[in-house]
């Protein structure tokens, strides 16, 4: 038997750090620690995504989490994905606005073309809009061409900019997919944090050819869909993940500088009856501890710069 | 013609007929934990057999995943091991050695083991040559004793992928225990062409990659599985040795919301008096050199499928 072509006993990046050029080799204990406003130990972070999935989807390159699965037209999960902005938003704005909490929209940019006043509704609550791509069916891989990625994110911001009076400054890919360019453009574009990469619980530089962007730790595990419904947890189990993620990132902070609790959620996922009272159940206990900022990404991204 | 059954043990049931294992100062269970450490490329040659990654290069979101292990996980899962007193077995991809050479050394230092997961954990064995796999084996003996000083011992193929010589090839090199089969709860030996080689427990059961990723459980319960896996071997290892395997992976244990439970089966297990927390190499070395040839002595040829 012949055996494999030779590239696979050649390792053209076995060296120092990592494998490509986008970030350096960091390791987190070891690093400067940060300081947050008021010398709070955790930074609260929530990113509650606002999506539209055509009933069309054609899936390219794959389906992103949350997809229509049945044979066209997939009434059930396009109208159970739409609950999220009907229904479950408008549980979690009541939750938040209670407990104070401010949060940061990911809106995808047909979410803000089609319903303006959901955006609008966020800002008036002091929330952040971040971009979430134009839809949950244009994702960004290698092999879109450079100018329709271009566009697709030039379309997005104008939609969430014709809704939106503040800034947006984040940015986090559909299916947090990107092709070899999407930092690229992205920075090209004016924006100043990304949320893909789920490799560290603090920012980190990252290198683009527009200039560096900051990664911002956005966690797929602590998250409604991957607990609840892609490991198919139950509701308790999600109040303990966040309690337990969050005790051990406030103890750690005790030596090693502030932390940042990142949660991410999906209205249609968490807004549901049964389901949002777990969230508050662990988001009091959080904030019954002395020493949490919760936050805003961009405001957070400030605090972490200043400090550098 | 390809295998039916890779022959690599004969019959030796888990009865009476199976001779008595003792461990060092009468432990019942020998304990020992596995970590793997890996590095998983972005943009790896494509193996036929294989794609190292699910979606199309890059895979941002499943390669950041798992170099949170390095950056993050790996040194909060330190700390845990250093409280609870457990030295490692680094299943190590070895060109860890030179991206991250900072974790060899914290693991260096605390006398822990490292024995071969392979180069990367992104490079698959399936479909090389004989002398491909040589070089791969070679790879890690010389990388390995570079590095760390250590004589490689233990061979856990990367990302569990085999020729049909893997086997013999591991043995002829001079490494004498093998982590890849998974069809007993204590040593036992393998026949290989030449040399000697056993393979010591080491459990796609307690895995945390196969709690978490397949069977998807919650990490209290995986602590709960980790302590009653623990409990019945405790008891059985009181009539003959047993081994038990915590193999982990950084990237999976080292999230916060999974560390506090599994440090609690941690403590919970090294509490009991007669458990030998134990190295692989400590495990092969004491059972080739005390159970070896009693074990092949009792064991029978498999019969003949039709």
């Amino acid at each position: 038997m012949s055996g494999l072509p030779e590239e696979h006993l050649r390792y053209p990046f076995r060296r120092y750090g990592m494998d490509h050029d986008r970030y350096d080799w960091s390791i987190l204990p070891r690093r400067k620690p940060v300081r947050w406003p008021a010398d709070a130990r955790v930074a609260l972070w929530i990113t509650v995504s606002l999506q539209w999935f055509p009933i069309d989807m054609k899936g390219k390159p794959f389906k992103p989490p949350g997809a229509m699965q049945t044979a066209y037209p997939d009434l059930r999960h396009y109208t159970l994905r739409d609950y999220g902005n009907r229904v479950g938003i408008w549980r979690i704005f009541r939750l938040f606005d209670g407990l104070g909490i401010r949060a940061s929209a990911a809106v995808n940019g047909a979410v803000a073309a089609r319903h303006p006043s959901l955006v609008q509704a966020c800002e008036q609550r002091g929330w952040e809009i971040i971009a979430h791509g134009q839809d949950m069916d244009h994702l960004h891989y290698e092999g879109l061409p450079v100018e329709q990625e271009r566009a697709q994110i030039a379309t997005t911001l104008a939609c969430l900019r014709r809704a939106a009076k503040g800034p947006i400054r984040g940015w986090l890919s559909p299916a947090k997919s990107q092709s070899g360019a999407t930092l690229d453009l992205i920075a090209e574009a004016g924006l100043e944090y990304c949320c893909d990469w789920v490799n560290d619980d603090m920012p980190y530089p990252m290198r683009t050819k527009a200039g560096p962007i900051t990664a911002m730790p956005h966690p797929s595990d602590i998250e409604d869909y991957f607990i609840l419904v892609q490991n198919h947890l139950s509701e308790d189990d999600f109040t303990h993940a966040l309690t337990d993620h969050f005790d051990l990132l406030w103890e750690e902070a005790a030596t090693q500088g502030g932390r940042i609790m990142a949660i991410s959620l999906h209205p249609w996922v968490i807004g549901q009856p049964y389901r949002i009272s777990t969230l508050e159940k662990a988001l009091r206990h959080i904030l019954s501890r002395r020493g949490v900022w919760a936050a805003t990404g961009a405001e957070i991204l400030d605090a972490w710069k200043a400090g550098q | 013609m390809p295998w039916r059954d890779p022959g690599y043990y004969d019959w030796l049931p888990y009865n009476e007929t199976r001779p008595r294992i003792t461990w060092p100062n009468g432990a019942r269970v020998a304990f020992w934990v596995a970590p793997n450490i890996e590095f998983y490329e972005l943009d790896p040659p494509r193996n036929p057999a294989r794609a190292a990654w699910a979606r199309p290069h890059p895979d941002v979101l499943a390669y950041s995943y798992r170099d949170y292990g390095n950056r993050v996980g790996f040194w909060r899962m330190l700390e845990v091991m250093d409280r609870c007193g457990v030295r490692g077995s680094v299943s190590l991809n070895v060109a860890m050695c030179e991206h991250h050479p900072e974790i060899i050394e914290e693991c260096a230092k605390r006398g822990w083991e490292f024995y071969s997961h392979g180069t990367y954990n992104t490079r698959y064995l399936f479909g090389m040559s004989e002398e491909q796999e040589r070089e791969v084996i070679r790879d890690s003996i010389e990388t390995i004793r570079k590095h760390t000083g250590q004589k490689l011992d233990g061979w856990l193929a990367p990302a569990l992928t085999y020729t049909e010589r893997t086997l013999d090839l591991v043995a002829e090199m001079g490494l004498t225990y093998v982590c890849d089969l998974f069809h007993d709860d204590q040593p036992s030996p393998v026949k290989t062409r030449t040399g000697t080689l056993v393979s010591i427990p080491y459990s796609l059961e307690m895995n945390d990659t196969i709690a978490y990723n397949v069977n998807q459980v919650g990490p209290r319960a995986y602590g709960e599985i980790l302590r009653r896996q623990f409990d019945r071997l405790y008891e059985e290892g009181a009539e003959s040795g047993t081994v038990m395997c915590i193999p982990l992976h950084p990237y999976l244990i080292g999230w916060p919301y999974r560390l506090k439970a599994f440090e609690e089966a941690l403590r919970y297990i090294t509490s009991h008096d007669k458990v030998w927390l134990a190295t692989g190499r400590e495990i092969a070395q004491h059972f080739i050199a005390h159970h070896l040839e009693a074990f092949k002595a009792a064991s029978v040829p498999v019969g003949e499928a039709p």
